[in-house]
């Protein structure tokens, strides 16, 4: 058994709307160690609101509660605001969905990465900008200096990706979020992207929670996956392992998906059983 | 579906029986959630209330709102048989303003109607006829938008003459043009959509597309910024009368009678302050409603 | 890898300086075209609204009593004979030339009088727009980022009561508690009448103008007389200002990049700051622009209650005596006015977006 990373038991999401309370999260659980963990679901299956609540971003109304979060034994739930500021972007970072939006379209690159690296260390303005260039560097972005100059809006999809990596790596964290990294970009460039983000997550040893509604790339891409369904974790299994499955709506979901090796006339359309949402959350923990 | 149904029920149903029923069922979901918003139904209230005092101004009235009676001149507030006492001659400001009531309405109602449609016109031609007409046309609307509107009134009244018809015309030249962009850019989405391509394939021509699809579909954002801008307008129409060239005496128009009353400000404040109660909580009546209305037709444009 | 061709992607090259410079003179020309094609509609809309008063312009310069003959002459050297268009043109032509006719009140130049008056209203709208930003402005965004707390109460009853009140009514209001009741402030006009004419003229603006004189009495005096008319332009300008700055800090706080800057471990003041509040300001510079042209148009009244000798007072005492030529001169130089902030407004989008290049 490897060393935990992060511990979060019991997590529930909760939004008060007009018709009463609505459960994003129902009482999840799950350990994190120096692994790649995904998360699969379905739209507003849950997936991202656990992202989002492991770093406390949930705004009012929403409301977060949790047995615990526990972050190498300090439970982050426990933590002031301004505490867990110092965790955000130093110990857990994030990479959303898509570079478009997740940059700021008026400041300029370098600006936006160099803001990431002194925000938790005291380095003077020239340190701090070639931490940068490294960076950059890091996630193979050639004529890095120029890109520093850029704003947003003159790269293209796979290279803000890489740009938005690269800036939330900077701080060093022990653990990644990737938010639908890929889910934006063009089909030839998620490889490259996927690929820059491993090497970097292996190299420093980080944990990764993979967010993602793709099935197959997670089974490629993780060492353990976890499947959600309306707030619920409904099955935990080894990537590898992925195929075999038992749970119906992880089946369902594998039988709607087209195989190459496997063809079929029709695919299957996934039946829905009210029962998968009842059912008690199942632990993702190790 | 059980026999029993209630009216609500029916109205609330989740698959309507026929078109009619969809309508119905959605006008009355709009009403429940525009209910629930308590200041657009303050808003409201007043402007029922109002209705009301204009239409049953002479059975409301103590007074004749033209009688003067110069040994009774500038009596204070809750003088006897005067609660928001007289004015310079003698008339009693309460019936005064139940008569303005009237004014007020009847300005509002002709703005109402003749600048969104002026707008609406404008609008659907210059989007559904395009090329040179939408150029000039909207070179046109740009010009007026780029004039200060109340100078621009102020001008236009100067030049046709002081009074009620031409205040109104005034501000209605005034008033078009933001009507004229709203109903281009609604033409424009629903020119090109596939329902339209489907009627002209049945032989339609322009005429009926304009006048059968696009109009009803363009009402709903102009009734929403009609009602925001209904405000405006009668703190236009006011300031026209406040500078005496609107309305012309001994006419009871909130605006000039807080001209009239501009010159006792010091001594007699009632005189001026009541008439610019009665705008204000009109006015504030007018946005109240309009910011309602904008959550229930249009929720995108809402903060 | 081979991460070479989307590196190559939208890559801002530096193009053949040709190429640079022809889009600029393209974009530069079509701006300039339309911003001619709205003037010259506006002078048209003038020339007419001059062309269908009910008043003759010959009687009026003549008078009443004036033989057949004066009154032929002067109806040929107005260019009355000659056909509209004619007319139109020679009109254009002494707009041109900044010539806006003699006014027929006090036979000066109306140019010349609205050199004079137009400093009064600049002064007071500048004060106003000056309130409403500096107020106008945090409101917004603190309404914005505590959305639905009393701050944001407050945000909404400010402008809804600016939406609503007849701004000569509160003005009138005004000069009732705080110069007829409390005498906190000076009444109308922009000095006191001891102190008329005192300070010389140069700038026009006259707390600037006792400023360069040294003198103190004059200052505090007309300061006393501007502090509530524009203070009362303010409160206009800061319920529209603050209504804007509230949407738009809305609509970029909810936005993905935001969530990014917090991620990164900004605090929340630095995140509405320094990344939301620098999104919004291309937006606020327009509607700043637009509130500053509003108050130009909102001294009008506001210029009557208080007795101010600004443009708004000018054009409304011409109207009143049917003096067209100078309510016409007003209204071009107001509708100028406009225009010109717009454009001005165009350009520091440009300056201020990155994106606009």
């Amino acid at each position: 058994m490897m060393s935990t990373l992060l511990d979060v038991q019991n997590l529930w999401v909760r939004f008060p709307t007009r018709n009463g309370v609505f459960d994003a999260v129902r009482g999840v659980s799950f350990t994190l160690g120096r692994e790649r963990l995904g998360i699969v679901g379905e739209s507003g299956s849950g997936k991202s609101m656990t992202g989002r609540a492991i770093l406390r971003l949930i705004r009012s109304p929403g409301i977060v509660e949790a047995d615990q979060i526990s972050l190498e034994g300090q439970d982050l739930m426990k933590l002031s605001e301004k505490d867990m500021r110092a965790v955000r972007g130093q110990r857990i970072s994030m990479v959303m969905q898509d570079p478009k939006f997740s940059l700021n379209p008026v400041m300029t690159i370098g600006d936006q990465i160099i803001e990431a690296y002194r925000l938790h260390n005291s380095a003077s303005k020239a340190d701090a900008y070639n931490k940068s260039l490294e960076m950059l560097e890091a996630v193979s972005i050639r004529d890095a200096e120029r890109v520093m100059r850029a704003y947003p809006h003159e790269m293209s999809g796979g290279m803000g990706q890489r740009i938005m990596i690269a800036m939330m790596l900077i701080p060093n964290p022990e653990i990644l979020i990737a938010d639908e990294p890929t889910s934006a970009l063009d089909v030839s460039v998620q490889r490259q992207v996927l690929d820059i983000m491993d090497k970097l997550v292996k190299e420093r040893g980080m944990g990764l929670i993979f967010i993602s509604h793709d099935l197959n790339l997670v089974a490629d891409f993780c060492d353990r996956v976890l499947i959600m369904y309306s707030g619920r974790i409904v099955e935990v299994c080894d990537a590898d392992k992925l195929h075999e499955a038992k749970h119906p709506y992880t089946r369902g979901l594998l039988n709607s998906l087209p195989r190459l090796d496997a063809p079929r006339e029709r695919l299957e359309v996934l039946e829905r059983d009210p029962q998968w949402s009842e059912a008690p959350s199942v632990s993702g923990s190790e | 579906m059980a026999e029993t149904q209630t009216m609500r029920e029916w109205l609330l149903a989740e698959t309507p029986t026929s078109r009619r029923h969809a309508k119905i069922s959605a006008l009355y979901q709009g009403w429940l959630s525009f209910r629930s918003n308590t200041m657009a139904m303050i808003g409201l209230g007043i402007l029922v209330l109002l209705v009301f005092i204009a239409a049953a101004a002479p059975l409301l009235s103590p007074h004749d709102p033209f009688v003067q009676d110069l040994g009774n001149r500038l009596a204070p507030l809750g003088t006897d048989g005067h609660i928001f006492g007289t004015d310079s001659l003698g008339r009693d400001i309460l019936s005064r303003l139940i008569y303005g009531a009237r004014i007020t309405l009847y300005i509002v109602a002709l703005v109402a109607l003749i600048a969104p449609i002026a707008g609406l016109l404008v609008g659907t031609v210059s989007g559904y006829v395009g090329g040179w007409t939408d150029t000039v046309l909207m070179r046109i609307t740009d010009i007026f938008l780029a004039f200060p509107r109340l100078v621009l009134a102020l001008a236009f009244v100067a030049a046709l003459g002081a009074g009620i018809e031409n205040a109104v015309l005034a501000i209605s030249l005034t008033a078009w043009p933001p009507y004229a962009r709203i109903a281009r850019a609604e033409t424009l989405t629903i020119r090109s959509s596939d329902f339209i391509s489907a009627i002209k394939l049945q032989g339609a021509g322009p005429l009926r597309i304009i006048t059968k699809h696009i109009w009803p579909l363009c009402i709903s954002s102009l009734i929403v910024r009609v009602t925001l801008d209904m405000a405006g307008i009668i703190l236009a129409a006011a300031g026209l009368g406040f500078l005496g060239l609107g309305a012309q005496p001994p006419s009871p128009e909130w605006g000039a009678m807080i001209s009239e009353g501009r010159r006792f400000i010091l001594d007699y404040w009632w005189v001026a302050t009541m008439p610019g109660l009665a705008i204000f909580t009109v006015s504030l009546a007018f946005n109240l409603l309009g910011d309602g209305l904008r959550d229930v037709l249009d929720p995108k444009a809402g903060e | 890898m081979a991460l070479t061709e989307d590196n190559n992607q939208r890559r801002p090259t530096r193009a053949p300086l040709t190429d640079q410079v022809w889009p600029f003179l393209r974009t530069t020309m079509l701006t300039l075209g339309s911003i001619a094609v709205t003037l010259l509609g506006l002078l048209f809309i003038t020339f007419v609204i001059g062309r269908v008063m009910p008043i003759d312009p010959v009687l009026a310069i003549v008078g009443e009593r004036a033989s057949q003959e004066t009154y032929d002459t002067v109806y040929l050297q107005l260019g009355l004979d000659k056909p509209l268009m004619v007319q139109f043109f020679y009109y254009l032509w002494d707009v041109l030339h900044l010539d806006f006719g003699t006014s027929l009140l006090n036979a000066r130049p109306v140019s010349e009088d609205i050199a004079r008056v137009f400093p009064a209203t600049l002064e007071l709208a500048t004060i106003g727009i000056i309130f409403g930003v500096v107020l106008g402005v945090p409101l917004g965004v603190l309404a914005a980022v505590r959305k639905g707390s009393w701050i944001d109460q407050i945000a909404r009853v400010v402008a809804l009561v600016g939406y609503s009140m007849p701004i000569f009514w509160l003005g009138l209001m005004g000069l009732l508690v705080f110069y007829g009741i409390l005498g906190w402030v000076g009444g109308p006009g922009r000095v006191g009448i001891f102190y008329v004419d005192v300070v010389p003229s140069v700038t026009g603006l006259i707390l600037v103008d006792s400023l360069l004189d040294g003198n103190w009495d004059v200052f505090k005096d007309a300061f006393s007389h501007i502090i509530l008319p524009a203070s009362l332009l303010g409160y206009y300008s800061l319920a529209y200002v603050s209504r804007m700055t509230r949407s738009f800090m809305l609509e970029q706080l909810s936005a993905e990049y935001i969530t990014t800057a917090r991620v990164k471990g900004m605090s929340e003041w630095d995140v509405v700051w320094k990344h939301a509040f620098k999104n919004i300001r291309v937006q606020l510079i327009t509607v700043i622009a637009l509130s500053y042209a509003n108050l130009l148009e909102g001294s009008v009244l506001t210029e009557i209650i208080f007795s101010w000798p600004g443009i708004g007072s000018y054009i409304t005492t011409a109207l009143l005596s049917a003096d067209m030529n100078a309510v016409l001169g007003g209204t071009v130089v107001v509708g100028l006015i406009f225009i010109l902030l717009n454009i001005l407004s165009d350009l520091l989008y440009k300056v201020f977006d990155p994106r606009a290049k």
